[in-house]
């Protein structure tokens, strides 16, 4: 793909992508007459057109590859991922709700072959939604985590299964 | 149908509300800093979470049918809504640890007397 055309391609997508927003949000498009409301959509149009022109680079950067197998996996992995966090809820209020509170906090440290942006956004996310961990430092240069686990047995889940990380380097089929 | 929608609707507020009570019991009852952000971060989405989709739910089932257009995409917006939680509220916790932890707050160790 030539740079112009892929220019004009990310213009086409946020256009789109700001005007589905604005309907939505407003949901002035049909008057209670019955017609089409020109005057909120018309405006709607001008304005996704400007943020189109000015912000195009940020929404679709160009750079991405095989995009739509891509969040294919993702969806998939976030049904996962909810079911993680009810654990993490029922786990989190057993914990507190336990009148000896079964915790045991330790940090630990481990390194992933994660580089892009997003892989490590996901995981970061989603270390801290999950039970018994937060995420505190990540750095991308090495794809090091710094993660504070409540106690010992969510930490080796990290440490030791991966099963998170494992998941996570399939959805951007980064080698783990 | 609506009964049922009604009943369901109020176990997911219910849900919700229990969530965000164990959330706040664990901020006064763990011992530091680091902990207790453990229970506000995750019980915190998953209560607002479970909330907002009992009112997306009721919206669309019992308050808005023969209502104007405006009015039956209320749901969308909590839609975002919920979306825009799932990815602020774990951001947001990080971002709080990670300050607590380069000014260099000592975590709690087993056995420490409360802080």
């Amino acid at each position: 793909m030539s740079d112009n055309s892929g220019k004009v391609f990310g213009i086409a997508v946020t256009f789109c992508a700001m005007f589905l927003f604005w309907l939505l949000l407003s949901g002035y498009i049909i008057t209670p007459e019955g017609k089409l409301d020109v005057i909120h959509v018309g405006a709607g149009i001008i304005c996704s057109a400007i943020v189109a022109l000015i912000s195009h680079d940020l929404l679709v950067t160009g750079k991405e590859e095989k995009i739509l197998s891509k969040s294919f996996r993702f969806f998939i992995y976030l049904g996962w991922e909810l079911w993680q966090i009810i654990l993490a809820n029922f786990d989190v209020t057993y914990r507190v709700l336990h009148p000896k509170m079964p915790i045991d906090p330790l940090i630990i440290e481990f390194e992933t072959p994660l580089r892009s942006d997003f892989a490590l956004v996901t995981l970061a996310n989603s270390i801290t939604l999950t039970p018994g961990t937060i995420t505190i430092n990540v750095d991308p240069a090495k794809g090091k985590f710094l993660v504070h686990a409540i106690a010992q047995a969510p930490a080796d889940a990290l440490t030791v299964d991966k099963t998170m990380q494992n998941k996570v380097a399939k959805v951007f089929m980064e080698e783990g | 149908m609506v009964e049922l929608i009604v009943v369901i609707v109020t176990i997911l507020l219910a849900a919700g509300v229990f969530f965000m009570l164990s959330g706040a019991i664990g901020l006064l009852r763990l011992p530091d800093f680091y902990t207790r952000l453990h229970a506000t971060g995750k019980c915190d989405t998953l209560g607002e979470v479970l909330i907002i989709f009992g009112l997306l739910l009721y919206h669309i089932f019992v308050y808005s049918p023969g209502a104007e257009l405006s009015v039956q995409l209320v749901p969308v917006k909590l839609l975002f809504l919920i979306c825009f939680i799932f990815l602020a509220n774990p951001t947001a916790t990080h971002a709080i640890m990670k300050a607590a932890y380069n000014t260099g707050l000592k975590p709690w160790k087993k056995g420490d007397p409360r802080m």
